[in-house]
């Protein structure tokens, strides 16, 4: 047996080896993906979309977007007991920028009282992002009584990139 | 005024960077070193230029020139000087032009270089390098354009633009809205530059890649030119990860660092395949193993730069930073794709010539383990990608979209980050090119014996969280494991050469850097996962409403309220600042001031915990109360974060051990002894 024949069974040996641990890693990194997935997936909706679904959703984790309505604000310090409602915002880009952008669709949601609404019961320390018309994303699930159970809510940071002109003005 | 020079001479760069494309294809086509130099001399050009567009920003940004809309968006007259100047960044469009700034920079500092062993990469290198910037310009020039005014028409319209339209006059706010709040901080200033950094030397390496792959050179020559880019691009993303993660502990308020948000995750991503061809690029040096692995590898990571970038600045996903919804979006898709494309041809145009120059035999030997490492990185990175993106997919395919929270990713990447702790306790004691269990169980068996000890400790000392011991059992061993290799080194120097302890441990790392500096960074490493396991594991909390005198207490803390001071500060903003003390065990141990300000002019209220911080923990407190004091006292909320600054300590140690590995060598490496065959050596510099 000359010594190219050893060297390439041992390589062909070996090569085995490498190929069922690199498929073994996969395997296991699908696992862990699949797994995960099935125990924290969440459903991400509007507020419209929340009502037409109300009847299906049940006790499935939900993530909901909307805009505040500052006047609904009730924060109760003592008890970290956070309650608001949010206003229903398009969740596509698109219906966005055609109505004028993100600060426009959030101004018009809290003022229009005929888009659907969700009131929102949140415990933890009010964030500093809370105000009227803030984009809001609550996660968690909704109550039997209609009321959405919030486990994390998020604010978006609003740093400002849109094309506001502003308010005050002077000619130069 | 300014506007419009600044505006002339970025469509001059513009220009010639357009220009400097050409000339280098020209260069190629032709065969011509004229051609070849006038792009290099266009690609230098580029970089004063881009300086110049940069300084007319700041200076626009420093004298309030509220007419621009870019000035008049991130400051505003309350605003120190130091945040003026570093709003360069603070907004889309000029963060867009910092970025192309930086790769001006580096592409520069690049063709500075002596290119006389590697001539026929530079016109590929230059070109890769314009292309980029190109496309940056290109992004700045037609969709984020830093110097569009404010003006006002003749019929009273308002408009936003960079000329006026006949007839009419400039609209000069009286005040910026100024940088949100919670950007002013010293770590929010730092952090994008540092990513940036991190993000454009990439492209480097990319760079070369593709210009390897261009000129037919399989040998691993554009690995070692690019090797101290790589670990400085590496270096900087690493920090702008870590500084992030600092500033969301300090400011954010909710006692956490990281967050999986899809922002943080598309920085993280590079970091993760920056990271595996970092270590993959040593096995093609040292066993010629891997060529076509590592094209991959920096294929994807020049592409998740990009796609981080992207990210961060087209709104696609729903985040707490969703910075922007503008339409550079489909231009980035557009432009990672088809940069994607070319790469991938490119490759595949030279898959046979990149063929192996050995095998690996032994699962245990180093390459083996560096494949394992490589394996996992990816395995993280698909995890992360997979949650980044699924609610994109999700909604393409189902209509619905649904999203994943940090569950998903923690539950997913847990078991393949310990195992990447162990790896990185083992690897280093494995060989090249063989390694057996016994030859890895004689090297580990001390340490690992050792870590059982600390484990036995904790918990004998009352810990039975079962994930936490088997955390703390694989700290340990790393730690042992880096403590004995480097015994075990300093004192075989000493047997040969008969040194000191210190000169025999400063000679031994300077001899070997990129060994023992890998093993400082480890150590790095594992401290902040020492850090991570003690936040996400033993963490408590505790809030309540106390009036002055009271107190609230957490574990062996107690903090008690004492006063609560309200007044305006004379940068623009209202401050609550309540004072606390803090006792230990029934010691007093320190005073803190949580607080809670108000930035007037955005309306935007922060809130500042009070930290005392030790070797061991966090006490943190947080001003929760926003309104007047009530009769029933103030509220506050109180975190213990065992172990958290072990999270900030190894990061600096990690720093530490870049400068060990990376620092210029004075004497030339030892020539390798194996000869691959048919290749011959070139004599080795020390400027490589």
């Amino acid at each position: 047996m000359n010594d190219s024949q050893s060297t390439a069974r041992t390589s062909s040996g070996s090569r085995v080896k490498f190929l069922i641990g690199g498929l073994l890693i996969v395997a296991a990194v699908v696992y862990l993906i699949a797994s995960s997935m099935q125990a924290s997936a969440q459903y991400f909706m509007t507020v419209a979309e929340l009502e037409e679904k109300a009847a299906e959703i049940g006790d499935r984790e939900l993530r909901i977007s909307g805009a505040v309505i500052g006047d609904s604000i009730q924060y109760d310090p003592s008890t970290l007991r956070l309650e608001f409602v949010i206003a229903h915002i398009p969740g596509d880009q698109k219906e966005i920028t055609a109505q004028g952008g993100l600060a426009a669709v959030l101004h018009t949601a809290v003022n229009d009282p005929s888009q659907p609404r969700l009131k929102v019961v949140y415990t933890g320390v009010m964030p500093d992002l809370m105000r009227n018309e803030a984009q809001a994303i609550v996660t968690g699930r909704m109550g039997q009584d209609g009321v959405f159970y919030a486990e994390e809510l998020l604010l978006k940071c609003p740093t400002r990139y849109e094309e506001a002109v502003p308010d005050q003005a002077m000619d130069g | 005024m300014l506007a419009n020079i600044g505006f002339g001479v970025l469509v001059v760069s513009f220009i010639t960077s357009l220009y400097g494309i050409i000339a280098s294809i020209i260069g190629v086509r032709k065969n011509s070193l004229a051609w070849v130099e006038s792009a290099r001399k266009a690609m230098q050009i580029t970089f004063p230029l881009i300086t110049i567009v940069a300084l007319a920003i700041i200076l626009l940004l420093v004298t309030g020139q509220y007419q621009v809309q870019y000035v008049y968006n991130v400051t505003s007259s309350t605003m120190p000087l130091y945040l003026k100047i570093t709003a360069l960044w603070g907004g889309q469009s000029g963060s867009l032009v910092f970025w192309a700034w930086l790769m001006s920079a580096f592409t520069t500092a690049v063709t500075l270089r002596k290119w006389e062993r590697d001539r026929e990469f530079l016109p590929w290198v230059i070109l890769v390098g314009l292309v980029t910037l190109t496309f940056f310009l290109s992004l700045i020039l037609f969709f984020e354009n830093p110097f569009v005014r404010f003006w006002v028409t003749a019929a009273g319209n308002q408009v936003i633009s960079m000329f006026p339209p006949a007839g009419a006059a400039p609209l000069i706010p009286a005040d910026g809205r100024g940088l949100n709040p919670l950007l002013r901080h010293p770590g929010m200033i730092i952090h994008p530059p540092m990513l940036y950094l991190g993000f454009v030397s990439f492209v480097i390496p990319y760079a070369f890649a593709v210009a390897a792959l261009v000129t037919g050179r399989t040998d691993d020559r554009w690995i070692r030119i690019t090797r101290r880019w790589t670990l400085v691009a590496w270096l900087f993303l690493s920090l702008g990860l870590v500084l992030g993660s600092r500033w969301a502990y300090d400011v954010l308020g909710w006692g956490g660092y990281w967050a999986w948000d899809p922002v943080e995750n598309a920085a993280f991503m590079p970091w993760l395949t920056g990271t595996a061809f970092l270590h993959s690029v040593m096995i093609q040096e040292k066993r010629g193993l891997f060529k076509r692995w590592n094209m991959i590898l920096i294929i994807l990571t020049y592409a998740l730069v990009i796609f981080g970038t992207f990210l961060t600045r087209s709104g696609v996903l729903s985040s707490v930073h969703s910075f922007a919804q503008s339409a550079i979006g489909p231009m980035f898709f557009g432009f990672i794709a088809l940069s994607m494309i070319f790469s991938v041809w490119l490759l595949i145009w030279r898959w046979q010539i990149l063929h192996a120059e050995g095998n690996m035999h032994s699962l245990l030997s180093r390459e083996a383990l560096f494949l394992l490492n490589n394996l996992l990185f990816m395995g993280i990175l698909v995890v992360v990608f997979w949650g980044t993106v699924f609610p994109l997919i999700s909604e393409l395919f189902t209509g619905q979209k649904v999203t994943v929270g940090p569950a998903f990713y923690e539950r997913s990447t847990g078991p393949l980050f310990a195992a990447l702790l162990l790896l990185m306790g083992i690897a280093p004691l494995s060989a090249w090119g063989h390694s057996t269990v016994k030859t890895l169980g004689k090297a580990l068996w001390k340490p690992a014996l050792a870590a059982l000890a600390v484990v036995i400790a904790a918990f004998a000392g009352g810990i039975r969280n079962g994930w936490a011991l088997f955390g703390f059992l694989l700290v340990s061993l790393v730690i042992f494991i880096t403590l004995f290799e480097y015994f075990r080194g300093v004192t075989a120097r000493r047997r040969r050469t008969g040194e000191g302890w210190l000169a025999a441990l400063f000679n031994l790392m300077a001899r070997n850097r990129r060994r023992y500096g890998g093993y400082i960074i480890h150590l790095g490493v594992v401290l902040m996962a020492l850090g991570i396991i003690g936040i996400e594991m033993f963490q408590t909390e505790t809030q309540g409403t106390i009036p002055p005198g009271g107190s609230l207490r957490l574990g062996r803390y107690e903090v008690t309220f004492t006063r609560l001071d309200i007044f305006d500060a004379n940068d623009g903003r209202n401050v609550a600042r309540a004072t606390v003390l803090v006792s230990k065990d029934g010691r007093m141990v320190g005073e803190l001031h949580p607080r809670r300000d108000l930035y007037f002019d955005s309306m935007q209220p922060m809130t500042i915990p009070g930290v005392r911080s030790t070797i061991e923990d966090d006490l943190y407190v947080l001003l929760v109360d926003w309104q007047p004091i009530s009769s029933t006292g103030v509220t506050f909320k109180v975190f213990h974060n065992p172990l958290i600054n072990w999270l900030w300590i190894g990061g600096f140690v990690f720093i530490l051990g870049m400068l060990v590995a990376a620092w210029p060598d004075k004497d030339p490496q030892p020539v390798p002894v194996a000869v691959r065959r048919g290749q011959v050596i070139p004599s080795r510099s020390s400027g490589d």
